[in-house]
C-alpha cells in the first residue's frame, strides 16, 4: 500500500538535542561521531496511532490477498483450499467485470471533468464582488454536506421521476416529452447525481486557492491591455494548477469508491449499466457470498487506487518540505 | 471585501442563477417536508405548510433511534480519533525526527486504500466477532478511517504555533505535559475544533461502511434514508422531512467551518 514506508534512513539529530548537547561535547579524535540519539519518551505518544494504523493497513489487506488466492464461498463452506490465480481468472471472465471497469472509468472521468471545469468557472465567477456573494456561496457549497443516500433519493424521486419529477414538469411545460432518466440514461443520471455533490468541493478549494492570487498581477496585466480571457489562461489557470491537481487526485480516490448513490438508485442496473468496480465487489462478496472472487476484485481496486495515491503522496511530500523550510 | 469596485449586474445575475440551480434540490426538499403526501406530488409552491409529516416520521418509524446511532457513532469516533491523534501530532510537530515526514505521509497513504479493497475481510471480522450491526463496530471503523485526517490536520495546526512560546515555557521549567495542557491546547484550540468539525461531518455522511455493516440495531441516518429506496405508497413528504432533519444540522456546521474545511480536505495542500 505505502509508497513511503519502505526504508527509514538513520534519523539525524533533532534541533532539540543539538541545543542540549553543549555540555557533553565529544572529544576530537576519540569519538568522531556523537553518541546514538537518546530515546525521547515523548515519541511514545505516536505509538498508539502508528500501531493502530499499521494493523488497520496490514491485517485486512493481507486477508484480502489471502482470500483472493483461496477458494472460499460462504454458500459452500466445505470447499476450500489454495487455487492460485483462479479467482482472478474467474473475475476476468465475469461478464460484469469489464463493463464495471469501463463504468468506473466513465464515472470518475465524467465527474472529474464536470466538477473541475464547473468548479473553476464558478470560482472565477465568485472571485468577483457582487451583491449577496457570501450567501450565494453558501448555497453553492450546500450539496457537499448532503449525505449520499439523501442526495441519491432526492434526485431519483423528486427531480428525475418521469411523471412527478421537477425535470419532467419543466419539460412538459416546454412542450417536450419527459425523460425517464434512470431507465433511459442510467449512467448519465448517476454521473449527474455524483457530480452535483462534487462540484461544491472543487469550487470551495479552487476559490480558496484563487483568493491567494496577488491582485496586483491581474491589475498589471489589465493595464497592459490583456482581456479577461487572456488573464484567465495566462495568470489564473497557471496559479490554480496545483490546486486543480489536488482536487483531481482527492476526488479520484473518493470516486473510486462511489457506492451509496448506485446502491440506492439503480442497484447497478439495468443489467450492468451502472455497476462500477466497488458495486461489483459488493455484489459478488455480500450478495453471492463468493469471498474469493470478491477479494480478487478488491485487489484490483487497491492497485488502481495505489497508482493514484503514488502521485498524490509524492506531491504532498514536496509540499510538506516547502512548508517546513519556511 | 473590496466593495469599491462592484462588478456589472450580469455577474451578480449569473452567480445567483448558478447558486439557485445547484441549491434547488435542497430547497425543494425543505419545501416538500412541509407538505402533505398528496401535495408533495404537485410541483407547486402554493400550499398550506403543515408539520404533520414530521409528526408521522417521528411516530411511525423509530426515527430517534437512527438519530441516536448517528450521533453516538459520529461523536464517539471523532472523540476517539482526537484522543489518539492529538498526542501523536503534538510529538511529531514539536519533536520531529528524520522520519516524521515519512511517517505522516505513510499515515495519509492508509487513507487512500479504497474501502472496497478491505470490505470482505472487515465484514467477516465483524461478523465473527459479533461486531456486525453494532454501534461499537461502526465507531471503531470510523475512528480508523478518520485517524489519518485527524493526525494530519492536528499536525498542521500545531506546526502553525510559534516555536518561541514553547521555548519560553521550557526555560520556565514546564514539562511536556504542562506545556501541552496549558499552552498548546489553548493556542491550537480553534484548529482542533475545526478538525473535530470535519471529522463529525465526514462520519455523519459516511455511507459505504454504514450500508454494509449495519442493518437494524446500529443503523445510522444514512441507512434509514436508504430504506426509502424501496417504498410503499406515497412517501415523498416523509422522505423529505426525514432528509431535511438529517442534513440540516450538518450543513449548518459545514457552512460555519467552510474556510477550515479546505485545509482538512486537501491535507493542508491548499490553505
Amino acid at each position: 500500500m505505502s509508497t513511503t514506508h519502505s526504508t527509514h534512513p538513520p534519523s539525524p539529530p533533532t534541533m532539540m538535542h543539538s541545543s542540549s548537547s553543549s555540555g557533553a561535547r565529544p572529544q576530537d579524535g576519540a569519538q568522531p561521531r556523537p553518541a546514538p540519539q537518546r530515546f525521547n519518551p515523548i515519541r511514545l505518544m505516536q505509538a498508539p496511532s502508528v500501531l493502530i494504523l499499521l494493523a488497520w493497513m496490514i491485517v485486512p489487506l493481507a486477508m484480502t490477498i489471502y482470500f483472493s488466492v483461496n477458494r472460499y464461498n460462504l454458500m459452500a463452506p466445505d470447499q476450500t483450499g489454495f487455487v492460485g490465480l483462479e479467482n482472478y481468472a474467474f473475475l476476468l471472465q465475469d461478464p460484469a467485470f469489464w463493463p464495471s471497469i469501463g463504468n468506473t472509468a466513465l464515472l470518475i472521468g465524467s465527474v472529474l471533468a464536470i466538477s473541475v471545469i464547473g468548479g473553476t468557472l464558478l470560482a472565477v465567477l465568485f472571485d468577483q464582488p457582487f451583491r449577496g456573494r457570501g450567501i450565494a456561496r453558501l448555497l453553492v457549497i450546500g450539496p457537499f454536506f448532503v449525505m449520499p443516500t439523501v442526495a441519491a433519493l432526492i434526485w431519483k424521486n423528486m427531480i428525475m421521476h418521469p411523471v412527478y419529477g421537477m425535470l419532467a414538469f419543466v419539460m412538459r411545460h416546454l412542450g417536450m416529452e419527459p425523460i425517464d432518466w434512470l431507465a433511459e440514461y442510467p449512467m448519465l443520471s448517476v454521473i449527474i447525481i455524483v457530480a452535483w455533490q462534487w462540484i461544491p468541493f472543487a469550487f470551495l478549494i479552487l476559490l480558496t486557492a484563487l483568493q491567494s492570487l496577488d491582485s496586483d498581477q491581474k491589475e498589471a496585466a489589465q493595464l497592459d491591455g490583456a482581456g479577461p480571457v487572456r488573464i484567465f489562461f495566462y495568470i489564473v489557470l497557471p496559479h490554480l494548477k496545483r490546486a486543480i491537481t489536488v482536487v483531481i487526485m482527492i476526488e479520484t480516490i473518493f470516486l473510486l469508491s462511489v457506492f451509496a448513490e448506485i446502491f440506492t438508485t439503480t442497484a447497478g442496473g439495468p443489467g450492468t449499466a451502472t455497476t462500477n468496480l466497488t458495486f461489483l465487489v459488493y455484489a459478488i462478496g455480500l450478495q453471492q457470498f463468493d469471498i474469493g472472487i470478491a477479494s480478487a476484485g478488491g485487489i484490483f481496486a487497491v492497485v488502481l487506487a495505489n497508482i493514484v495515491s503514488f502521485f498524490l503522496v509524492r506531491m504532498l511530500a514536496r509540499n510538506l518540505k516547502g512548508a517546513n523550510e519556511k | 471585501m473590496n466593495d469599491h469596485k462592484k462588478s456589472p449586474l450580469w455577474v451578480a445575475l449569473l452567480g445567483w442563477t448558478c447558486a439557485i440551480i445547484l441549491f434547488f434540490p435542497i430547497f425543494w426538499v425543505a419545501v416538500t417536508a412541509f407538505k402533505t403526501e398528496q401535495q408533495a406530488y404537485v410541483p407547486s409552491l402554493v400550499f398550506l405548510p403543515t408539520l404533520d409529516t414530521f409528526r408521522e416520521v417521528f411516530s411511525r418509524s423509530n426515527y430517534l433511534a437512527y438519530v441516536q446511532n448517528s450521533l453516538i457513532v459520529s461523536l464517539g469516533s471523532t472523540l476517539l480519533s482526537l484522543v489518539l491523534a492529538v498526542p501523536a501530532a503534538y510529538s511529531m510537530a514539536f519533536f520531529p525526527t528524520g522520519r516524521t515526514q515519512k511517517l505522516l505521509l505513510w499515515m495519509l497513504s492508509t487513507k487512500m486504500m479504497p474501502a472496497v479493497g478491505v470490505l470482505v475481510p472487515i465484514y467477516l471480522l465483524a461478523k465473527n466477532s459479533g461486531m456486525l450491526d453494532t454501534v461499537t463496530g461502526l465507531t471503531i471503523i470510523y475512528t480508523l478511517i478518520n485517524l489519518p485526517i485527524a493526525v494530519w490536520m492536528a499536525f498542521t495546526y500545531f506546526n502553525d504555533v510559534p516555536k518561541e512560546i514553547l521555548e519560553a515555557a521550557r526555560i520556565d521549567g514546564a514539562n511536556a505535559w504542562q506545556e501541552m495542557i496549558y499552552l498548546l491546547l489553548p493556542t491550537a484550540m480553534p484548529g482542533l475544533a475545526s478538525t473535530a468539525l470535519l471529522l463529525v461531518i465526514l462520519s455523519w455522511n459516511e455511507a459505504f461502511w454504514s450500508l454494509n455493516l449495519t442493518s437494524v440495531n446500529a443503523a445510522p441516518l444514512t441507512v434509514f434514508i436508504a430504506s426509502y429506496s424501496n417504498p410503499e405508497g406515497l412517501f415523498w413528504a416523509k422522505l423529505s422531512a426525514a432528509s431535511l432533519l438529517a442534513i440540516a444540522p450538518i450543513m449548518a456546521l459545514g457552512w460555519l467551518a467552510q474556510k477550515q474545511l479546505v485545509r482538512g480536505l486537501t491535507f493542508g495542500a491548499v490553505k
